[in-house]
């Protein structure tokens, strides 16, 4: 195999795990972030209105 | 004229409908006349009549006063659009009882095959798709139609998006099951699994699925709370993901628009990675998404407190639809595709265990402090008991695209098993929960009888118990039969010795299969009672079941 | 005007979403299936794969219809038992111009990859017309219809064109005489015979039905023909595995 593809691969691999984490952490900071517990906490509640 | 006072001159909207549908009847008439093929000229007058059906029903619209646009609200309440609701319901009732019958057909037919009757039109080869299509994509369609028009509706406070439009989604999407499904007994195929509907039923579904995605949005914007109910955001994921896949995977060119036949653009080691990455998509955002918002509306709705964890429910969605779409790969280990892209499909393969069990310790958590309930309301039972083999099928998926197990499995009827555990007892038994759940809600009665919701669990329960264990059994003989030497190194048995020995699990497993077949009978007996002389629920009561104690 | 602000922002909020989906669906796609149309390894160099001949392509779209990939896989793996059971593991090379592909997913029967040349056109015959004939514990159902329908393959050359158009070799020649070739391949007599063999290659030109039904081109003619030449065309003498690995 040759040298550039290996490069490529590993580049791509780094930036992977990286660009993954982040997006991963992202996700989690937002669910947890504590201004939106009042907001997630009355979307939980939508299904139990009645009209 | 005089007792024609309510009729009306039809409004723009209903004549729009009207050219398209008579444009829709003139086509098809024409391709119909110069077809190269007796079905497909069928089909296309089956078109042609769905087109004039449509025309007569619009007029009659106008005719007939109802109104061209329906209120909003009535008295400051939300003017819920049920109709094209109760239309799928019933429709997955239907699909749900034939699929299951042709399941057990094919079953028995493996058993005997002499029930094939040399008879072209019913053999395996054209019933097995008939079967696969008709639980997922008519029964699990019309129940994802259903329940995502009834949830986006209830969590938005809002009324359905356009008076037209959604009749349309849900008649044209059964159209295109009646023509996918007579196709396949006709031996219109384009021998992918579970896309093998032509160009031309495709081209409809696609259509048809644009107009699904316009109704819900739409819908979407005319909500007056101001988040997103979860729910929401599975089904959402589902139709726009259905969509990429659907256009990828039948990315196809016909023969002639005259021809049913179309040929498509990949070809051999790209053609199965499309084909696999929309397969098993197809388990992932319709089979998996699209119920999980099923669960994350009628289980806390029916368990009457808010969902366990609602951060939990935002990273279960993210993680989900982010992992599942690598996960193709692992229908192809050991094949001629590359290494490195079975590597990579089996890596986020297992992955994915860990937002599917998210998902199922959000849904089963909901019941903390109410598992009280599992004792007295059977559909409740049925919705957790489906969760629960959600979370039996996500980890035995991960497992067994491990490659090494895989080199085990694949091509064996463990597969099978598997594949029925996740669609018999996830899909089917939260469909049917949700479906005993609707149907009070929408028709404002009680349900018939509580006690035959709870046969039908107990039945099936059996029945899907029985069919996975066969099928583990059968699978991993068959598997260690294929490879298995004698003390001279030569291989043991013969490919046929493998097929006799599969013999009497196929008729265990046609037996649970039969099972879960009276089931559904049961439930379609219940339902048709309810809807035709159930008793009236008081309005306060509507969404409450009727309690029987488990047996 | 304000009123429609804030809709505005809500609609905003689900298109945001919609983005978020299509963007998180994107990577595993992309990363998984683009790299398989640009990387030369995808596909393996070997000598002797041929697109199908118009016979054989015929008997192909029967495989299709009658739903075989529900029973019989074309995807042999590189495993010890699976080697000696049917021969030569798969290579990508040979689907490389199979559309759609049949690797299938389930072992009902026996693989079928390399069918081709293992027994006898009497034997496929009556096999196809009644399993259980030559293989009495078999499951699979009979086709006996097969041998009494009349192949009708009258726009065939139009699919060959078809399968051109997104990469199947077929050239203008091949396309102009796809009629002539599909009647030669069953007849060795034929004055078109040379010419298929010329425009295809290594071809098999005999009545496929082993003498049980001479008079008529049927469809167990073609299915019989496209049987006998799966996994026949590379020429394994010549193949460097080692190369080959990806």
């Amino acid at each position: 195999m040759s040298q550039t593809y290996l490069t490529l691969a590993n580049f791509a691999q780094q930036a992977g795990v990286i660009f993954f984490m982040t997006i991963f952490l992202g996700v989690i900071a937002y669910a947890f972030w504590p201004k939106n517990r009042e907001k997630f906490s009355s979307a939980a509640e939508l299904p139990l209105k009645e009209d | 004229m005089s007792i024609q006072a309510t009729s009306r001159s039809m409004s723009a909207n209903e004549v729009a409908w009207a050219i398209a549908a008579a444009a829709l009847t003139v086509l098809t008439l024409f391709i119909a006349s110069k077809a190269t093929n007796p079905f497909y000229a069928f089909h296309m007058i089956v078109f042609a009549l769905a087109g004039l059906a449509a025309i007569v029903a619009l007029g009659k619209r106008a005719t007939s006063g109802v109104p061209a646009q329906a209120a909003q609200e009535i008295n400051g309440k939300p003017n819920y659009n049920y109709g094209p609701i109760k239309f799928a319901t019933v429709a997955s009732v239907f699909w749900g009882v034939a699929g299951f019958l042709v399941g057990l057909i094919i079953a028995l037919q493996l058993a005997y095959p002499a029930l094939n009757f040399d008879f072209e039109y019913i053999q395996f080869g054209r019933l097995r798709p008939l079967h696969t299509s008709a639980v997922i994509f008519a029964f699990g369609g019309n129940v994802l139609l259903a329940t995502s028009f009834y949830t986006v509706q209830r969590t938005c406070q809002a009324r359905l998006a356009g008076d037209i439009a959604p009749w349309f989604v849900v008649l044209g999407y059964n159209l295109f099951i009646v023509i996918a499904g007579t196709g396949y007994l006709f031996g219109i195929t384009q021998g992918k699994e579970y896309a093998e509907p032509e160009w031309y039923a495709d081209l409809w579904l696609t259509i048809v699925w644009v107009a699904y995605l316009l109704v819900f949005l739409v819908t979407l914007w005319k909500r007056k709370e101001p988040h997103i109910y979860v729910a929401n955001w599975f089904t959402l994921a589902f139709i726009v993901t259905i969509a990429v896949l659907h256009l990828g995977n039948n990315a196809t060119i016909p023969v002639s628009i005259f021809s049913p036949k179309s040929y498509i653009v990949w070809s051999g080691v790209q053609d199965a990675m499309f084909q696999w990455w929309y397969g098993h998509n197809a388990v992932g955002f319709f089979l998996t998404a699209g119920f999980l918002a099923i669960m994350y509306y009628f289980v806390p709705k029916r368990a009457e407190r808010p969902v366990y964890s609602y951060r939990l429910s935002i990273i279960h969605f993210w993680a989900l639809i982010f992992l599942y779409i690598w996960a193709g790969p692992h229908h192809l280990h050991y094949t001629a595709l590359p290494d490195w892209a079975q590597t990579l499909g089996m890596t986020f393969s297992i992955m994915l265990w860990m937002p599917s069990w998210g998902g199922m310790i959000n849904g089963l958590m909901t019941l903390s402090g109410a598992w009280d309930k599992l004792r007295t309301d059977p559909v409740l039972r049925m919705m957790v008991v489906s969760v629960a083999f959600y979370g039996m099928s996500t980890f035995e998926g991960p497992m067994m695209s491990i490659k090494a197990v895989n080199s085990l499995s694949h091509y064996t009827d463990w597969t099978v098993g598997h594949v029925h555990s996740g669609a018999l007892g996830w899909v089917g038994f939260v469909s049917f929960g949700a479906i005993y759940c609707l149907v009070p809600w929408l028709w404002n009665k009680k349900i018939y009888s509580m006690k035959l919701v709870n046969w039908h669990f107990w039945i099936a329960t059996l029945g899907i118990v029985v069919y996975i264990s066969a099928m583990w059994v059968a699978g991993i003989m068959q598997g260690l039969m294929w490879r298995a030497y004698t003390s001279l190194g030569f291989l043991e048995y013969s490919f046929i010795e493998t097929v006799d020995a599969m013999h009497p699990f196929y008729v265990i497993r046609a037996l649970g299969g039969a099972m879960f077949v009276i089931g559904s009978l049961i439930m379609a007996y219940n339902i048709w009672m309810t809807i035709a002389s159930g008793e009236a629920a008081e309005s306060a009561d509507a969404g409450k079941p009727a309690l029987a104690p488990a047996e | 005007m304000s009123l429609w602000n804030k809709h505005a922002i809500f609609e905003k909020n689900s298109i945001i979403l919609i983005l978020g989906i299509i963007v998180m669906i994107s990577f595993g796609g992309l990363v998984e299936i683009a790299p398989l149309f640009y990387l030369k390894s995808t596909i393996e160099q070997v000598k002797g794969v041929r697109p199908y001949t118009p016979l054989e392509l015929a008997g192909r779209h029967i495989y299709v219809r009658e739903g075989c990939y529900n029973c019989h896989s074309q995807m042999i793996r590189p495993l010890r038992d699976e080697v000696e059971r049917y021969g030569h593991y798969s290579l990508a090379a040979e689907s490389m111009f199979d559309k759609p592909f049949q690797w299938g997913s389930k072992r009902t029967g026996p693989d079928l990859a390399r069918l081709g040349g293992k027994y006898s056109d009497d034997w496929q015959f009556r096999h196809l017309v009644n399993p259980r004939d030559v293989v009495p514990q078999s499951i699979m159902p009979g086709y006996p219809f097969l041998a009494k329908a009349e192949l009708d393959a009258d726009d065939i050359g139009q699919q060959m064109k078809v399968q051109s158009l997104s990469g199947v070799p077929y050239t203008e020649e091949m396309i102009a005489n796809a009629a002539k070739d599909l009647k030669a391949q069953v007849n060795p007599d034929d004055p078109n015979a040379a010419g298929l063999e010329k425009r295809y290659g290594k071809v098999n030109v005999r009545k496929f039905d082993g003498g049980n039904n001479p008079a008529k081109l049927t469809e167990a003619d073609a299915l019989i023909a496209y049987l006998q030449v799966l996994g026949t065309m590379v020429d394994f003498k010549g193949y460097d595995a080692k190369a080959n690995y990806r």
